[in-house]
Parts: C-alpha cells; sequence; structure tokens
C-alpha cells in the first residue's frame, strides 16, 4: 500500500435474524428447503395480504441495540423502498428509512498496530429479504426461489471509521461474534446470514474531506471482504495517481478473479420512493420493554475477555481466541472448572489440539467428540503425572476415535508412564552399554546427545518414562566418572 | 306481516330474517328468485360474475342449519361482494384487465366473517377499476348503469353493489370507501352506505388501493340492515394490523336511541357554492326533519375542507403506485406474451392490463414520491391530513353528528366527466374528509331531484357508528324514501 493515502472504509452488514418465521409472515424462516416450499401468500405479495410484523424481530434488534451500546429508538417507523424486480414480490421491500430501531452505537476493536479503536456504528435497521433469482439451467428463462423473500435481516451501518481492510476484518469478526453471543443470528455466511457491503474511498493523507466512495457489493467471506477492499484501495489509488478521478459507483466482487467491476448503471439507477408503509403501525418500545430485554443479554466477549485474563490468569492474546465464540468460551470454562491444575494449560489444549481435531473433521465445538469433562480427565492424568503430555496427544486421539475416557484408554492400552527409578535405570544402563560411540562423543563435550539418549530410552519404554527422571538418571549415568 | 304481502325481492334483510325464521319462504327460494332477477337484468351491468350454482348449495346447506336450529346471525341471507374482496376459489378481478383472470386462492376476513354467519354469497359486483373512479365508468367490464336512469352512472367506485342493491337483485352488498366510494353511489341509487371507522373493519383480502384511506363496509337499503352486517363484519383482525382491537357494540340494539337531544353539526362551508340548489333543499328538508324529532342543529366550521379533495389526490395515488406494484405479470394476473425481456414484460403486462385512469394514478403517485418532490407533495399533503383531522376534532368537540349533502349532484350522465378528471374528483368533495380523518360515515336516501335520488351524509367520531346508525334510522322511521323503487324494477 501507499504512505501517501489514507484509506477510509464504512461498513453495511446484513445479518439474517434466527426467527422460527419470517419478517412479516408465518412462513418458516429456515434455510435450505425446497425451492418456494417456505412461501405463504403473503410472501408471494397476493393481491389483498398485508405484513403482520414478527415480535421477536423488534426483541431481538433491541437486544443487538443494547450490545452495541447503542440508542433503542422508542417509536420507529417501517418504510417501503419500491422497484421493480421478479424476486421482490410486492415491488416494494419493507424497510426502516428515517426512522430505525437502532442507532448511536460503538464498539471497539483494535487496530492495525494493537491499540483499541472505537468504531461508530451509525444506525441497525430492520428490513425483510427479497427472494432469489436464478439464471442459470432455465434455457433462456430465469427461476425464482421465494423462499428468502420476507426473511428478516438486521443492517448494520458503520461510521466510515476504519482506515484499513484488516479492520474492516476486525470490526466485522467483532459483529459476527456478538450476534452469535446474543443467538439473534447464526452467522452462517456460506447461507448468507451474513453478508456485506464495504463503501471505499481514499484520501491524500491530512485531507478532511472524502474522497468519492465506491460500494463493493456481494461479500459473503471474511477472505472475500479483505481481499475486495485491498483490490479496491489499490484501484483507486492507481486511478488518482494517474490523474484519474473515482467514479461513485457500485462495484460487484468476482472472487474467481480476484477483482472488482462496476455494476451496470441501469441497475442502479433507481430513485426508491421511500414512504412510510401505510399497512404497518409505527412500533412503540417503552422502557420496561428495554429493561426486560436487558435481562437476557448475556456476557458479552469484551466483558468475558476481562474477566478470563482475572480469574484465569490466561495469556490476553488467548482470552481473544477463546471468547471469539460463546460455544468455545463456555467449552473452555466447564474444562477450566473440571480440571484442578492452571487453566493456562486447559486454554492450551482447547486453542492446540481440540482446535486442530475439530478444524479437521469440519465439526463445530457443541458437536466435540471430547466433552468438557473428558477434556479435563486428560489433562487431570498429566496433571498427577500419570502421563507424559506427548502420551497425552496419544490419549486424546483415542478418545476422539470413541475408545473410551482417559482413564479407559490409559488402562487398556498399558500408557501409564514408568515412574519406578529402578526400573528407568535398568533401562537407562541398556541405552548406555548399547551406543558406546555416542558416550563417547557425549563424555568429550557433546551434550547434544542427551536428547539422543533419552530418545533411546523413550524408545524402549514406549514412550511411557517420566521425561524428567529419565533426563536425571541419564546425567547422572553419563558423568565421567 | 310484510313477508307475507310484499314481493320477497322488496324486503328489508332484517324483513328477510324474520321471513326464514317464521319459515314463510327458505333461504333456497330467496337465493332462487334473486338470481332469476340478477339473470333477467341485461341493463345495469351491475355483476363481474354470478355465482349461482354455488349460492343454491350454500343456501340449501343454511336451511338445513336451520331446521337443526345451529345457525349464525345472518343465516340464509343473501349478500353480494364488490369484486375487490377475494373470494376463494372465485374470480376476483377488481374491475382490471390486470386481474381478469385471478381466481383467488383465499377469502378476504369480511368474507369469512360473513360466511361463517351464513350469508350467501350471490356474485362479485362491477366496479371502477382498482376502485380508482367516481361513476363505475374505468372497470375494464364496461360501465355500471343506474337503474333510477340507465343513462346516468350508478356512482362508484362501488357502481356495481349501489345498482344492485337499488334495483332490488340483493338487499345488501359489500362495498369499500376511500373518498367517497361507497357513500357517493349509496346517494345516487337512492341507497343506505355506510363507511365505517379506519381500523373498524379487517382490510384482510380486500385489494389494496390507498391503505391508509381504504375501508369495507356496506350498502343495503336501511341504516337496520346495515348494522345487522357491520356487527358481523367488525372487529379486531390479527391479519391486519391496522385493525383496531376496540369493542363492537350492539349496533342494532343501539339503533332506538331516540334522535332527542343529539346535537348535529351543519357545515357552513358544505353549502358554499358548487352544491346543487335542489339538492341543497333536499338535504335541508332532511335537516328539518331531523330537528323536529328532537335534534339541535348547530352550525361548524370545517375550514380546510377544500384542501380535501387535492389532499386526497396527493395521498391516495401516492399509496396506490406503491400499492399497484406486485400487478406486474410475474405470479398470477395477465401476462403480456412474447416479452422481449424483463422491461418489456413489465410494460407491456402493466401497459396492457391497467386502464387510463389507473395509469394516471400511478404516475401521479410516483411523481408525488419521487426525490426532490416528497417534501412539496407527500409530505405536505399528509401535514394538511392533520389539520383537516384537527378542523373534525374541534367540530366533534361542539356536535355529536356532521350532518349535510353526501354529493354536489344527483347521478350525472355516463361519459359526462370521462373527459374531465378535475371534475370528476371533485364529486366526492363531501365524503373525502371522513377518510383522510378515518371517520365513520354514512349516506341515507333524502328525497329526489327530477326523479333522481339525494343522500343525506351524517359523519361522526371515531368509532361512533352507532350514533350515525341510530341517527340514519330515526330519520329513516319518519320517511319512506328509502322505500321507493326504479319503476323497472319493482
Amino acid at each position: 500500500m501507499n504512505d501517501a493515502w489514507e484509506v477510509v472504509i464504512g461498513l453495511e452488514i446484513h445479518n439474517r435474524l434466527a426467527t422460527n418465521s419470517k419478517m412479516f409472515s408465518g412462513a418458516a424462516n429456515a434455510y435450505g428447503a425446497d425451492v418456494n416450499t417456505q412461501a405463504c401468500l403473503v410472501d408471494l405479495g397476493y393481491p389483498g395480504v398485508l405484513p403482520v410484523l414478527n415480535a421477536d424481530v423488534v426483541r431481538m434488534a433491541c437486544k443487538f441495540g443494547l450490545a452495541i451500546n447503542a440508542t433503542v429508538a422508542r417509536r420507529c417507523v417501517f418504510a417501503r423502498k419500491n422497484y421493480f424486480y421478479p424476486d421482490l414480490p410486492k415491488g416494494y421491500q419493507i424497510s426502516q428509512f428515517e426512522l430505525p430501531i437502532v442507532h448511536d452505537g460503538e464498539l471497539m476493536i483494535k487496530d492495525d498496530k494493537g491499540d483499541d479503536k472505537r468504531i461508530g456504528i451509525t444506525r441497525a435497521h430492520l428490513e425483510e429479504d427479497a427472494g432469489k433469482s436464478i439464471h442459470e439451467g432455465f434455457d433462456q428463462c430465469t427461476a425464482i426461489d421465494l423462499n428468502r423473500s420476507g426473511t428478516p435481516l438486521l443492517e448494520i451501518v458503520s461510521e466510515p471509521d476504519l482506515r484499513s481492510a484488516k479492520e474492516a476484518i476486525a470490526y466485522m469478526r467483532k459483529i459476527h461474534s456478538i450476534v452469535r453471543y446474543l443467538e439473534i443470528s447464526d452467522g452462517n455466511m456460506e447461507e448468507g446470514s451474513f453478508r456485506c457491503d464495504a463503501n471505499v474511498s481514499v484520501r491524500p493523507i491530512g485531507q478532511e474531506e472524502l474522497g468519492t466512495r465506491t460500494e463493493l457489493k456481494n461479500l459473503n467471506s471474511f477472505r472475500f471482504v479483505e481481499k475486495a477492499i485491498n483490490f479496491e484501495i489499490n484501484r483507486q489509488i492507481d486511478v488518482l495517481e494517474d490523474g484519474g478521478k473515482v467514479v461513485q459507483e457500485t462495484r460487484l466482487y468476482d472472487s474467481d478473479r480476484d477483482e472488482t467491476r462496476p455494476m451496470r448503471s441501469k441497475e442502479e439507477a433507481n430513485d426508491y420512493r421511500y414512504f412510510p408503509d401505510p399497512d404497518l403501525l409505527p412500533v412503540e418500545i417503552d422502557d420496561a420493554f428495554v429493561a426486560e430485554v436487558e435481562k437476557t443479554l448475556p456476557e458479552l466477549p469484551d466483558a468475558k475477555q476481562l474477566r478470563f485474563v482475572e480469574q484465569y490468569e490466561l495469556k490476553v492474546e488467548d482470552t481473544e481466541i477463546l471468547t471469539l465464540s460463546r460455544a468455545v468460551a463456555d467449552y473452555f470454562e466447564a474444562v477450566a472448572i473440571n480440571f484442578a491444575g492452571k487453566a493456562q494449560i486447559a486454554a492450551n489444549w482447547v486453542i492446540g489440539e481440540l482446535s486442530a481435531a475439530l478444524n479437521r473433521e469440519g465439526v463445530e465445538i457443541i458437536d466435540s467428540k471430547i466433552g468438557p469433562t473428558d477434556l479435563a480427565g486428560l489433562l487431570s492424568r498429566i496433571q498427577d503425572g500419570t502421563i507424559s503430555g506427548k502420551i497425552a496427544k496419544e490419549v486424546f486421539e483415542a478418545m476422539w476415535a470413541g475408545e473410551g475416557s482417559a482413564d479407559e484408554i490409559i488402562e487398556a492400552k498399558g500408557l501409564r508412564q514408568i515412574t519406578d527409578s529402578s526400573a528407568i535405570e535398568k533401562i537407562v544402563d541398556a541405552v548406555i552399554a548399547a551406543n558406546p560411540a555416542q558416550v563417547e562423543q557425549y563424555q568429550s563435550g557433546k551434550d547434544k546427545l542427551l536428547g539422543f539418549f533419552v530418545g533411546q530410552v523413550m524408545k524402549e519404554t514406549g514412550g511411557k518414562a517420566h521425561p524428567g527422571q529419565v533426563n536425571e538418571v541419564l546425567k547422572s549415568r553419563l558423568k565421567k566418572d | 306481516m310484510a313477508g307475507q304481502d310484499q314481493a320477497i325481492h322488496l324486503l328489508s334483510l332484517a324483513e328477510l330474517s324474520k321471513g326464514l325464521s317464521s319459515r314463510d319462504f327458505s333461504s333456497r327460494e330467496l337465493v332462487a328468485d334473486l338470481l332469476s332477477r340478477i339473470d333477467g337484468d341485461e341493463t345495469l351491468n351491475a355483476f363481474i360474475t354470478v355465482t349461482a350454482d354455488q349460492a343454491l348449495s350454500f343456501a340449501e346447506e343454511c336451511d338445513k342449519a336451520r331446521s337443526k336450529g345451529d345457525i349464525g346471525a345472518l343465516n340464509g341471507l343473501p349478500i353480494v361482494y364488490k369484486d375487490i374482496f377475494c373470494t376463494k376459489g372465485v374470480l376476483t378481478t377488481c374491475g382490471s384487465r390486470i386481474l381478469e383472470n385471478f381466481v383467488s386462492p383465499y377469502d378476504a376476513t369480511v368474507v369469512e366473517r360473513m360466511a361463517s354467519a351464513g350469508a350467501v354469497m350471490l356474485g362479485k359486483t362491477n366496479m371502477d377499476e382498482f376502485a380508482m373512479g367516481s361513476s363505475s365508468e374505468t372497470s375494464y367490464f364496461g360501465p355500471v348503469r343506474n337503474p333510477w336512469d340507465s343513462e346516468r352512472t350508478p356512482g362508484g367506485s362501488s357502481g356495481g353493489s349501489a345498482a344492485a342493491v337499488a334495483a332490488r337483485l340483493t338487499p345488501a352488498a359489500t362495498g369499500t370507501d376511500t373518498g367517497g366510494s361507497i357513500r357517493q353511489p349509496a346517494a345516487l341509487t337512492g341507497t343506505v352506505g355506510l363507511k365505517p371507522t379506519y381500523g373498524r373493519v379487517s382490510r384482510y383480502g380486500m385489494i389494496a388501493f390507498a391503505s391508509s384511506l381504504d375501508q369495507a363496509g356496506v350498502i343495503t337499503r336501511t341504516a337496520e340492515d346495515a348494522a345487522m352486517l357491520l356487527a358481523v363484519m367488525a372487529g379486531f383482525d390479527e391479519r391486519d394490523s391496522t385493525s383496531v382491537d376496540h369493542p363492537v357494540p350492539d349496533y342494532v340494539g343501539g339503533l332506538t336511541a331516540p334522535m332527542k337531544g343529539r346535537k348535529i353539526g351543519i357545515v357552513r362551508q358544505h353549502f358554499d357554492e358548487g352544491l346543487d340548489e335542489q339538492c341543497a333543499a333536499r338535504v335541508k328538508d332532511a335537516l328539518s326533519a331531523l330537528e323536529q324529532q328532537g335534534a339541535e342543529l348547530i352550525e361548524i366550521d370545517l375550514p380546510n375542507l377544500d384542501l380535501s379533495v387535492p389532499t386526497y389526490y396527493v395521498v391516495a395515488p401516492a399509496e396506490c403506485s406503491s400499492n399497484l406494484s406486485r400487478f406486474d405479470g410475474v405470479r398470477f394476473g395477465r401476462r403480456a406474451n412474447d416479452a422481449k425481456d424483463l422491461f418489456d414484460l413489465y410494460c407491456r403486462s402493466r401497459g396492457e392490463g391497467f386502464g387510463a385512469e389507473v395509469k394516471r394514478r400511478i404516475m401521479t403517485g410516483t411523481y408525488v414520491l419521487s426525490a426532490g418532490y416528497y417534501d412539496a407533495y407527500y409530505l405536505k399533503a399528509q401535514k394538511v391530513r392533520q389539520l383537516i383531522s384537527q378542523d373534525f376534532r374541534n367540530a366533534f368537540e361542539k356536535v355529536d353528528v356532521i350532518a349535510g349533502p353526501t354529493t354536489p349532484t344527483p347521478a350525472f350522465k355516463l361519459g359526462d366527466k370521462t373527459d374531465d378528471p378535475i371534475t370528476m374528483y371533485l364529486n366526492d368533495i363531501y365524503t373525502i374528509g371522513a377518510n383522510l380523518a378515518g371517520l365513520p360515515g354514512i349516506s341515507v336516501p333524502c328525497g329526489f331531484v327530477d326523479d333522481l335520488p339525494v343522500g343525506l351524509q351524517l359523519v361522526g367520531p371515531h368509532f361512533a357508528e352507532e350514533t350515525i346508525l341510530a341517527c340514519a334510522h330515526q330519520y329513516q322511521s319518519v320517511c319512506d324514501w328509502h322505500q321507493r323503487c326504479p319503476e323497472a324494477y319493482q
């Protein structure tokens, strides 16, 4: 990137709310059903039907507002956004325009230097999603699936406070984490439950006035957001440095070619003619409602992180990873509570072995094949010296494969650590006797060969010998008399 | 007993109800009689669809139910629905070519409630396309004619319902009233037209024209019949967020409330220029009759009355331009053949499907909501709407009911105003205020000018249907205008 330019980014995150039914109809709000099986007459925009607001979306939006320290509007209004498209059955989308349900919020992220930075959240408003047009495979025709029509979205609009693609990602991850903590969204990006548009501009460093921005659409993974923004930053800088002007336009990110390109201007030349939807009354929210919602707020990632550092004395960077998802944090705490040793050991195992196994098998932590109390059981055996850390990894794999609890596996496989010093001495003597050349080298100053002898002893014992003891015995026996 | 010496089609709903319960005739006989009258009429063009087979078999069911004693409030009584109400399995066109083939998969709440009370649907009535018009001439299915003079309009947009009731083809009909579409045709056909408070009756299943103004109501020959029907239709519906959860009183029981002591407001501006002199005279006669019954007449002002028509013609088109976007030829209704592309499909389906008046209003509405014009038109109109509502609130601090003419003139000739939309729009000058303010209003026949009926309009405060129905009923107990029947339909 270029030192002469400052990057300015604002994000609009579209987040599908995890309600049972749609925003204004009784049809199911679930992903993946057969096409057009989850669309009722309201979703189809039939003559005479009317929208009825799902109270759950109001509760969820309110919860989000409280979580980002925002104002929850005591009165908000649904407006119609008018445009024609075949997957928009009514010819308008019910959204919020002048009076959104949530405004003036904020959250903290780490900037590129690792310092805390406040990102303002202008507003979060409710709107219904459109259906889906399918252009391929229908012989010159477009097919329409209206299952998604009318599903509830919370659109979260940030201030243009972000200064790099990395910050944008940090902000997006934070929002992603919050909505899942609040259990208002599954955050599933592949299914489009969490997607993002980015407004990107650049300006010469020191300039007050914002540069002309472009809007990047269709960003449905963290990786694509980062790539698209970086592509766009470089493109804009190139245009400006060549003496050109950035055109205000909407651009689509093409992940196959890793580039953005303008949408056809026809697609965006819309005057949406917003006006208050006369079929819906303004939503009045009173203090009692907000107070009731507030009671349902869980501990949020930032607070949890602070607590983990204090209560469990974990490394700060580990708490960041552990609190990203509520399920991971809960899992960690369940291990820590059932384990008498240092919590940091539990953290290491959750972040290390467990995460690796989950990733390898593509399993969510709630579906982990090793539950937190079982993992705690394993760690306790390391703690009490029954097995070494290395053997523990073997036991872990066996547990993952469903062979039983840590104790069962240790017994069945005879993995109990050898701590009997006479047994260890016997093996050490045998190893020394079998390797005279190495003994000579060691004794003439090649200290590093100690590892070789340890390895040999471990080999002989199948790794079960207590490593500390082996070290001690080896050192004393190898000493030149 | 009326039922024994009068032809069955001349009886009111209340009289028919008595006749059915005393077994003077069966519902099937009644329905068959009216169906043959409907079938025999070749003049009015009041119906788009007649549901004869369905009506006869439902009437038989109602007769059976009656013999078992298990019956609803309207058991076996005939009704017709304006073709704006969705009726399951029955063509529902809204008077438009774009819905010429639309068979609704569901019943409107009004239809559902009527049917579960035992009302028998005879058919669906003709109307101005999407209820946009005051003469029932904008219908794709041809104009409706007035039973009192077939060269004249029955008014609109619920013209088919009004003509059918006036011609004794049915004792009762539903209508919808966005700017006067129930009360104006009732006045021009000598029938009673009731528009309830906005939110009193569910709009679910009523094809939307202007959502903040539309309200379902009824056209009958007596206030008593209107009260019977309102009792069935009214009430909260969870499928319509703008319907109000307000108790439904005993409308029929309330009819006997005396006129004595009622404070009736006479609007000074109603008798300014624009009102036909002879109509003014009939209305004044009616007001004297109310006074004789013990009402106190009090002169009041509605200073912003003249702003109601321009305000309405910003708000209503704005909402209609959005409401009618769903008619795009994609999922239901008429679709243009051989479209070149998507844009062409939209343009041609809508271009061919909508008539001139509907297009005019969609364009007006699109314009007033456009960026740069929204504040000057839509927002300004909403502010004026508040002023008009405030005028009514002020008036109702002094009076119980406001009385005056329903329309400036009696029925005009077909074709007279079709080239001059502004003059046509001014026909609704006295009725539009109640829609903008969401108030209940009723039009009652109050005499004739050159053999054409004239209507008296009564408007009450929110949810005062009981009051205006009682006043109308008391007035009808001392006059017989509503008993007059057009010669050709006796």
